[in-house]
């Protein structure tokens, strides 16, 4: 007697424990195969394009804290960037450096983050590197505290520099942490790398092709690890990163582990960074004083980082008025997440989750 | 491919379990277990006794503590610049000019004034009539206490105002009158100076805040002299 | 405490009562006492498995309820049952209320049969082995009771996973099994002794060294498959928390969910308990400690592993398990059986017995159990690059100046 079976339909989310805020996805499964994927976005719009519109430039800071809610410093970055190149604003060289500390920090938060949620996907019983993990980043945001007063929305960078400079207890703090941290990065790396079960998992799972990488705009680890060496601080260097060595990781075929290995990597990247940076970092002012509500010139700027899921643009256009008439972000989650189908359809179940935890989306950003 | 890193991963885990120095640095809040030795460090603070001698003295407790039955309130340790709630506001400094109001993204702070006489030196006074904050709507990014000329409005540095219904949550200008002013450093460069820690000193008067010391009255008089 | 004792008590207190009421009321009260012993126990273990946890993960664990935190699961039991039991409006009701019970009644079963002293009631049972092995067989039926009657479709891909891991690890469980009955049988043919090979007091009596050093290879897969029957990590496929919500249990709420997880934490207990019977020498230890003292110390010092290894590994894919069993395990115990059976049959075949052969098999037994896993591991084992080795693609390979 043949067996009659038929499809599955589940939707996965907007409550699942590793959609990261709320994602939906409609998966049709064949058993635990996948046979088709639908990403369905849109729970957690907030509409920020739109009240940028009505916001002073200045204000518009404070929104761009809660789009990638775990690296406000790049985001903020990439927008006072944008404003100063609309309003041809110098930023003093302190405030520069600063800024590249900050946001190399950020980026290591990020990532920790990253392979923690990762590890926790797999299943390590309540997250053991997860919570590895989130014992680096406190310190991070402990320092993010020293210099802003808040630990994940920053609001730290203004048009034209900063709100205000680093307290001498920053730079010892910053001095323990970059000494103590390479040892952690390895053993973090040792625990997961070495480990067969991780290896099994996602080792050739979810594979990328360079080609399909390219074609749909994916930027920053997943790109790089389809070995893309594509990074918006060597390609365009921006603030001075010129002046800073460092090399750009790349995995080798884009699947999972690939990506993971990139992220890892990249910490010990900005942990160098870093140092360098500290090693060079000039007296003097922090912050270009602008009135609150300047009215920058009529026109249109586009400017971007390199954020720690890639690449995070602001196109702004502004009518000479206080606030832009367009605000437009590109964000890196969002663009990450179109190829989800096609990483999807073939793969298992248990790989879905750890597929969707390696891109590494933050919601806020996905819906905006 | 034969397990081993399986099993170097239990080691690595086994350290971490092992090591003191791998803990978290968690605050345990509002109250934390503390040991003996720690105990009698808290002691101390008011009754002056050595460990031993405080060992001697109270050995129930000791005992307690070794079960992990003693807890101490704590502060919660964090760095003076916290962008907290409870916003400290002085009316002798503040001249009713709004730009607070204006400057927040939200639009939560509503000021009232009304004209209250004539002086000689500054010119119109006005007197604050209503300063209301909706707390329930801030989201603490200190844009206000940043476009505040005159050093009169600063972030609080606690955090803990909650309340159970939402129109509790409106400050009012008696609320901030009253309030014990121990404003964060956050964006005040003047009380990072004077290594002010709101959290552990106690409140700070008008006179105190202020980015500038007063000026004498003869360099007022040079000063005004001249128009 | 031994059940003879009991009954006499109960006969010399009211005499002239009809037998079969003096052998109730004596059961009565032993399984009382194990069952309250033993749900006990399980909330302890609740408690050691979320502090060890905590620590490992290098946080503090629940420490606010009593000395170091001992009452909160009492405080989460007292949650549990003051919570709405909700009962899904399209399930199955009787089979959705039954599953728990289903699920928890095996665990406590498998304590009766546990030799807490040479002369335990139910430890002489002469098929002890093979009760265990009937009775965790249950699990298998209780949770695909509770995944098909809640209706749900996380939980039926739970229940889909897990009953086909469970019935494939029943296999190599069960193989293991039959080397230990086998060592036992010779050494107690030799011994003269009157015990039976499947009972459990019977394997205990043979272990003159623990068999965990005589059959590494034995005590291997049978706990990596006794840890895939109680579906803990690295094989929580049922229950994969991160993929399917809460796996076969996602609909239960209130008692019936602390019932589930009750099971869950006593599970490793029991499971510890039979790989201290059949493994570790039982009661067997030095001859100053009680018999009963230095089994639960091996208990607990399994339990430990078993909370060990769940805080580090992670999950292995479903695929993965299966080929697990049966290209990895099966071919493993089937070494196993067969090399346990030829040393002995070489070794054992006079009618005395030293401690000296047994050493000589058990290190013969190292070496092929070390040689077997080698060559299947390069067989059947993963062929992932072994380092990783960055490949450049062409595609918008940019040209650094500064380099
Ligand atoms: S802290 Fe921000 S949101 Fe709150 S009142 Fe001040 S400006 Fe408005
Ligand atoms: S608090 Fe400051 S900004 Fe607000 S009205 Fe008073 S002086 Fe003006």
């Amino acid at each position: 007697m043949p067996l009659k079976t038929e499809p599955v339909t589940i939707n996965l989310g907007p409550q699942h424990p590793s959609t990261h805020g709320v994602f939906r996805l409609k998966v049709t499964f064949d058993g635990e195969q996948i046979v088709d994927a639908e990403p369905v976005m849109g729970y957690m719009h907030r509409g920020t394009e739109k009240l940028a519109e009505e916001r002073s430039y200045v204000q518009i800071v404070t929104l761009t804290d809660r789009l990638d809610w775990v690296s406000s410093m790049t985001n903020n970055l990439s927008y006072v960037r944008t404003v100063e190149k609309l309003a041809n604003i110098d930023v003093p060289i302190r405030a520069q450096y600063l800024r590249v500390i900050c946001s190399e920090l950020q980026r290591i938060a990020s990532h920790l983050i990253a392979t923690g949620f990762l590890m926790q996907e797999l299943g390590t019983f309540g997250g053991t590197p997860l919570m590895y993990c989130f014992r680096e980043r406190e310190k991070i945001l402990d320092m993010f505290e020293m210099l802003c007063g808040a630990r994940v929305t920053l609001s730290y960078m203004r048009p034209g520099g900063l709100i205000q400079d680093a307290p001498p207890e920053f730079w010892e703090r910053l001095k323990i942490f970059t000494s103590e941290m390479p040892g952690y990065v390895d053993e973090l790396e040792s625990l997961i790398s070495d480990n067969e079960v991780v290896l099994a998992r996602t080792k050739n799972v979810g594979i990328l092709s360079d080609r399909v990488a390219v074609d749909a705009s994916i930027t920053g680890p997943m790109l790089r690890a389809t070995g893309v060496r594509w990074d918006l601080r060597k390609a365009h260097p921006y603030e001075i990163y010129n002046s800073l060595h460092f090399e750009v990781p790349i995995g080798s075929n884009g699947d999972t582990f690939d990506r993971y290995f990139v992220r890892i990597n990249e910490i010990r990247e900005s942990i160098k960074l870093i140092n360098q940076a500290v090693e060079q970092i000039p007296s003097g002012p922090i912050r270009t004083e602008i009135p609150y509500f300047f009215k920058p010139p009529v026109g249109t700027a586009f400017s971007s980082v390199e954020a720690p899921k890639g690449e995070l643009g602001f196109y702004i256009v502004s009518d000479g008025g206080i606030s832009p008439y367009r605000c437009h972000i590109r964000s890196p989650s969002f663009i990450n997440l179109t190829v989800l189908k096609d990483l999807l359809v073939g793969a298992s179940m248990a790989d879905l989750i750890v597929i969707f935890g390696s891109i590494d989306v933050v919601m806020g950003e996905v819906d905006r | 491919m034969f397990g081993f890193g399986l099993f170097k991963g239990l080691l690595i885990t086994l350290k971490n379990l092992i090591l003191p120095s791998r803990l978290f640095t968690t605050h345990q809040y509002p109250d934390r277990k503390v040991g003996p030795i720690e105990l009698a460090k808290f002691h101390q603070d008011w009754q002056n006794t050595s460990f031993l001698q405080f060992l001697f003295n109270n050995p129930i407790k000791i005992i307690q503590s070794l079960l992990g039955l003693i807890s101490i309130k704590d502060r919660y340790p964090q760095h003076s610049r916290f962008r907290g709630q409870e916003f400290g506001w002085y009316e002798n400094r503040c001249t009713g000019c709004a730009s607070c109001a204006k400057y927040c993204p939200l639009g939560i702070i509503k000021i009232e004034t009304s004209r209250s006489g004539i002086d000689l030196d500054e010119g119109q006074k006005y007197k604050v009539d209503v300063f209301d904050i909706d707390m329930g709507r801030c989201m603490f990014c200190g844009l206000c206490v940043e476009a505040c000329p005159y050093d009169a409005l600063f972030m609080g540095s606690g955090f803990e105002e909650s309340k159970y219904f939402r129109q509790e949550l409106n400050i009012d200008i008696d609320n901030l009158k009253n309030n014990d002013t121990k404003p964060s450093n956050w964006f005040r460069p003047q009380l990072e100076g004077k290594n002010y820690d709101p959290r552990g000193s106690g409140p700070l008067e008008w006179n105190q805040v202020g980015r500038h010391e007063k000026p004498s009255d003869t360099e007022q008089a040079s000063k005004w002299g001249k128009r | 405490m031994n059940f003879n004792n009991i009954q006499n008590l109960i006969n010399t207190l009211i005499p002239s009562l009809p037998s079969w009421i003096v052998f109730m009321s004596a059961a009565i009260f032993i399984s009382f006492f194990v069952i309250n012993a033993v749900v006990m126990t399980g909330a302890l273990t609740v408690w050691l498995e979320r502090r060890l946890l905590a620590r490992i993960q290098s946080r503090l664990g629940p420490n606010r309820w009593g000395p170091f935190g001992l009452f909160t699961p009492i405080a989460d039991i007292i949650k549990m049952i003051g919570k709405e039991d909700i009962v899904p409006s399209t399930a199955d009701k009787k089979i959705f209320n039954l599953a728990p019970i289903v699920l928890l009644v095996p665990v406590l079963l498998v304590f009766a049969v546990i030799p807490m002293s040479s002369n335990s009631f139910l430890g002489q049972l002469n098929i002890g082995i093979l009760f265990i092995v009937g009775v965790t067989g249950f699990n298998t039926l209780a949770v695909f009771m509770a995944a098909w009657s809640s209706r749900n479709k996380y939980a039926l891909f739970g229940a889909m996973r897990g009953v086909a891991m469970l019935l494939s690890y029943e296999v190599p469980m069960a193989l293991s099994i039959v080397s230990v009955v086998l060592t036992t049988n010779f050494i107690l043919n030799i011994e003269g002794s009157s015990l039976s090979a499947l009972s459990l007091v019977g394997i205990v009596e043979a272990q003159r060294i623990p068999f965990f050093i005589l059959q590494p290879l034995g005590c291997l897969i049978f706990v990596t498959a006794a840890s895939a029957e109680m579906s803990r990590a690295p094989f929580d496929m049922i229950e994969s928390e991160s993929e399917l919500g809460a796996g076969y249990h996602t609909e239960y709420s209130g008692i019936k969910f602390a019932i589930f997880q009750l099971t869950e934490f006593l599970a490793p207990v029991a499971t510890a308990a039979i790989i201290s019977v059949m493994f570790a020498g039982g009661i067997r230890g030095l001859s100053i400690i009680p018999g009963s003292i230095s089994l639960i110390a091996k208990i607990f010092i399994i339990v430990l592993i078993f909370i060990w290894i769940r805080a580090t590994w992670p999950r292995l894919r479903v695929d993965q398990i299966m080929n697990f069993a049966w290209k990895f395990l099966l071919p493993l115990s089937l070494i196993n059986i067969f090399s346990q059976a030829v040393l002995l049959q070489i070794f054992l075949s006079s009618s005395s017995i030293s401690n000296t052969e047994l050493w000589i098999i058990a290190g013969i037994n190292w070496i092929i159990a070390a040689v077997s896993i080698f060559i299947l591991a390069k067989v059947f084992g993963h062929k992932g690059r072994a380092k990783n080795i960055p490949i450049p693609s062409p595609l918008a390979n940019m040209e650094f100046k500064s380099e």
